[in-house]
């Protein structure tokens, strides 16, 4: 029985040791030794204090988008559109950036509200299709995710076109004065990592704390009875969407504001289905959000060293956290499976 | 625009619906069965970059999509597992396998970006494609296309007019009842879901072995997301699903006449089009609005546009089954 016992408490590492393995078959396949992959990838994240630094400055806007989906999801919600809350944050940033003079203070307070306002309202938009349109918020917010980066194409190759002729690169890097102040040399702004801590800290209070938190919860749970318990449904889809595209929008400000100067063309990159990766790796818990995103920003810093030491892809840091994640999702409870002579339903109590 | 052009663009709408037209086959089964097999865009990115690879390495086009058609049917057996033996997130299962079909497409086609590779050949069916107009825009094509209509049609009749037509049926509408007149509800899932996915795949070769030739990372980013939409707009129905995707086809190649007509328009404003008109068409089928709509019509045509337009899902999509205790959990 001892036996059992280990193996059930060491089969957490079983989806680790997994999605290592399935990373090194391919390394393997492409000629590279895993050792020196993965070298090169721990070397990518954390081999000097600038790479340490862009970790966690990459950090910010998945943490941020992470958090806002807990809330989404805790609601029942699949903000799939998170990653165009972020392009419009960023689009609604870049304007005020580009197009307004202000004191630096006000113009930064300006610029942040402005993101999280825009967010909020293209995630509003999503929520509004699924109760009034009837459109399940997977397919509204996939739809308004390429109509976001459509937009942000028409602008930067159009009104917001760099002088000197259009590029599909980015507009003007925008004046100092509206973006946020840098740590040293990094693309790290402290004042986004405290804005960070204190929205992780406000969704962990509200879905603890509040009652809007077990209105949430219970809508989530069973939408039906939620109704009959009178929990409004459509407000609360819609605001529960409109929190999570506001922290989104944050993100997106965080981008154009610190990570670059200016408004890129794929200037969220992924965050917004990355962030959906973290939260379901957390269990949909906030407080092992930041820990998770932390690590999964390392890995995808680190694959982007690893590309530029090996000429192998970067998709490779991708790969080892989806598998991760899937193979957490399918085999992260043995209870389920039925190893160790566990029964289904049993709890961890009753070892 | 004179004639000749006019059957020109309408023989190209057919030709860019024709991998839609399979992925929706096969995801119209998967739905069916009560599956909802989420993770198409990916599935299909990285058959289109293993059909075109294998059909490369092969030298043979029909062994790139049987490679594809295998990776496809692997993926779903992956989802089918975790949904109906492990009972999990049937979205979030999708979802995972969507980024990792796509990351793996980058990662595994990196050598092979941007290549010239095999294609399907030209071969129109020999008289039909004389038939004045209709044989130009239908039967000019190659066989991938031929193939997607048969698939239509028999996808169509196996659904509604077969016994087992009537098991997969109740598979997704009514698991118990089914299950208490003796279908293995469980098995039928699993099949459907393979196959469905193994059409998936197939449908991704479409793109890089014939529609959209070669490879390139995200070669087909996007079109899976619209593949599923179009399962919904065609109310779990092939046919419905096929004109669905001739709709796609079309938007796109009006996209293309109006980019010419108002050259001031920026490109990239007639990109969002397949967008705004997946959520237009979703409105249309899921909301009263189309109630709305058919009421302004004279009465008489009100029942035969609430067929039409009005859709409703399998009763139990995306809902995992127990059939009894005594059965596997």
């Amino acid at each position: 029985m001892t036996g059992r016992i280990w193996l059930r408490r060491l089969w957490p590492l079983a989806p680790i040791i997994g999605s290592l393995a399935i990373t090194s078959g391919l390394l393997l396949l492409f000629g590279v030794s895993p050792f020196e992959g993965f070298g090169a990838l721990i070397q990518g994240a954390f081999g000097t204090q600038a790479k340490v630094l862009s970790v966690a400055a990459f950090w910010v806007p998945l943490t941020l988008a992470a958090t806002g989906l807990v809330v989404a999801f805790t609601a029942g919600l699949w903000n799939i559109g998170v990653e165009g809350q972020i392009v419009m944050g960023a689009v609604a940033a870049s304007w005020l950036a580009l197009r307004f003079d202000a004191p630096r203070p006000i113009l930064l307070a300006a610029e942040i509200l402005i993101a999280m306002a825009a967010g909020a309202l293209w995630a509003g938009l999503t929520a509004l299709l699924k109760t009034r349109g009837g459109v399940h918020e997977i397919f509204g917010g996939l739809a308004l995710n390429n109509v976001a980066i459509i937009l942000t194409n028409f602008l930067i190759s159009g009104p917001w076109q760099p002088p000197e002729g259009g590029t599909f690169r980015g507009t003007v890097p925008f004046p100092d004065k509206a973006l946020f102040p840098l740590l040293g040399e990094s693309r790290l702004s402290p004042l986004s990592v405290l804005l960070t801590i204190v929205a992780v800290a406000a969704v962990y209070f509200i879905l603890r704390g509040t009652y809007w938190g077990l209105k949430l919860d219970a809508l989530g749970r069973n939408p039906r009875s939620a109704f009959l318990l009178g929990v409004s449904s459509e407000r609360e889809v819609v605001f529960a969407m409109m929190f999570c595209g506001a922290l989104a929008g944050l993100g997106g400000a965080v981008r154009v504001l610190s990570w670059f100067d200016s408004l890129r063309q794929s200037i969220s990159g992924g965050i917004g289905f990355l962030a959906l990766l973290v939260v379901m790796l957390a269990l949909f818990r906030v407080i092992l959000v930041p820990f998770i995103a932390f690590f999964f920003s390392a890995v995808l810093n680190g694959s982007i060293s690893l590309q530029l030491r090996t000429q192998l892809h970067s998709s490779l840091g991708g790969i080892l956290t989806s598998v991760l994640v899937l193979l957490v999702l399918l085999f992260g409870d043995y209870r389920r499976l039925g190893l160790f002579g566990a029964r289904e339903g049993e709890t961890l109590a009753d070892e | 625009m004179n004639e000749l052009e006019w059957v020109r663009v309408l023989a190209s709408i057919v030709l860019q619906a024709t991998p839609l037209m399979i992925a929706v086959c096969g995801e119209t089964i998967t739905e069916r069965a009560g599956i909802v097999n989420l993770s198409l865009d990916g599935t299909m990115l990285l058959a289109a970059m293993t059909g075109f690879v294998a059909g490369l390495l092969t030298g043979s086009v029909w062994l790139g999509f049987l490679a594809a058609a295998l990776i496809g049917g692997l993926f779903a057996s992956i989802l089918a597992f975790s949904a109906i033996r492990l009972r999990k997130d049937q979205f979030a299962v999708g979802f995972v396998l969507t980024l990792l079909g796509e990351e793996l497409s980058a990662f595994l086609g990196q050598n092979y970006s941007r290549i010239p590779g095999e294609s399907v050949t030209h071969w129109g069916i020999p008289i039909l494609k004389d038939i004045p107009i209709l044989g130009r825009i239908f039967f000019d094509h190659d066989p991938v296309v031929y193939f997607a209509y048969v698939l239509v049609g028999f996808t169509w009749w196996w659904i509604f007019r077969t016994q087992a037509g009537l098991r997969l049926r109740s598979a997704g509408d009514r698991p118990e009842t089914g299950f208490a007149r003796g279908v293995d509800i469980q098995r039928l899932r699993y099949v459907y879901t393979i196959v469905g996915g193994a059409l998936v795949g197939i449908a991704g070769a479409a793109y890089s072995l014939d529609i959209k030739l070669g490879w390139s990372e995200g070669h087909t980013r996007g079109l899976g997301w619209i593949a599923l939409a179009i399962v919904i707009f065609g109310g779990w129905s092939p046919i419905r699903g096929a004109l669905g995707a001739l709709l796609f086809g079309a938007s796109k190649a009006l996209a293309t006449v109006l980019q010419r007509r108002f050259p001031e328009v920026s490109v990239v404003a007639f990109n969002a089009t397949p967008w705004v008109l997946m959520i237009a068409v979703l409105m249309l089928v899921g909301s009263d609005l189309s109630e709305r709509l058919i009421v302004l019509a004279p009465e008489r045509y009100r029942s035969r546009l609430r067929h039409v337009l009005r859709v409703s899902a399998p009763n139990a999509l995306g809902k995992p089954f127990s059939p009894g205790a005594s059965g596997e959990g």
